[in-house]
């Protein structure tokens, strides 16, 4: 169990080749890479930067993934989230579970992802050849948190 | 001396991310000092979804405030 918030470049398949290596508990590993795209509703996206509070962020996701690990029974998680500038293609946030079967894998990454992108105490601004912008999560966002409270 | 630490716009707002202050009393007291030297900052700090954290733990109300303590305003997050 592991949450990682750093300003450093990771490999996501090497974290995955990681995480999975040993597992003969595991009957399923998923993983999920968020990746900074290049354009957001149309416009141009030449660097984002996500600004993190040091000591505070850490335990609001640490707490995330607690609620995962307690709602799924997956037998292990780990979140890695970057901060800091961050250029198109370059990967933001990797989840990845095991459990003993896949479907509790599938949906800890799923509902975790989805209570990343609403509540992970990040700040996030665009820049590109507009200027620079704030930005919030989009209703679609909030929709799929959601989905979790309603089951 | 307490630490005051802006997050996301406020930091555009203000000009700057972190200051040492002499201490007020209270939450209250400290962003009405903020306006008073700073009104854009002071209106930012008062608007919707704007939060308060005493030593990294949010502050649903007004709390009295410690020399040595960090006091961090958070705007609305963006997630991740």
């Amino acid at each position: 169990m592991a949450v990682r918030v750093q300003t450093e470049a990771f490999d996501a398949g090497r974290l995955l080749s990681e995480f999975s290596a040993g597992r003969a508990e595991a009957g399923g590993v998923v993983s999920f890479t968020g990746i900074c795209r290049d354009t957001t509703a149309g416009a141009g996206v030449t660097t984002l930067e996500l600004d993190a509070y040091p000591g505070f962020t850490e335990p609001a996701i640490e707490a995330m993934e607690a609620e995962a690990r307690a709602r799924f029974g997956v037998q292990d998680v780990l979140i890695v989230h970057r901060h800091g500038p961050i250029a198109p293609g370059e990967a933001i946030v990797f989840v990845v579970t095991a459990a003993e079967h896949r479907r509790a894998a599938f949906e800890a990454a799923d509902y975790l992802m989805d209570r990343l992108k609403t509540e992970a105490p990040f700040w996030k601004k665009e820049s590109g050849p507009d200027g620079q912008r704030w930005i919030e999560p989009r209703d679609g966002d909030y929709q799929d948190v959601k989905r979790w409270s309603a089951k | 001396m307490m630490k005051v630490v802006l997050l996301g716009r406020l930091r555009d707002i203000a000009g700057w991310r972190e200051r040492t202050i002499d201490a007020p009393a209270t939450l209250s007291a400290l962003r009405d000092l903020l306006y008073r030297e700073d009104a854009a900052l002071g209106e930012a700090l008062a608007g919707k979804g704007v939060q308060a954290a005493v030593n990294k733990t949010l502050m649903r109300e007004d709390v009295a405030l410690a020399a040595n303590d960090e006091i961090a305003f958070l705007p609305p997050m963006s997630g991740g």
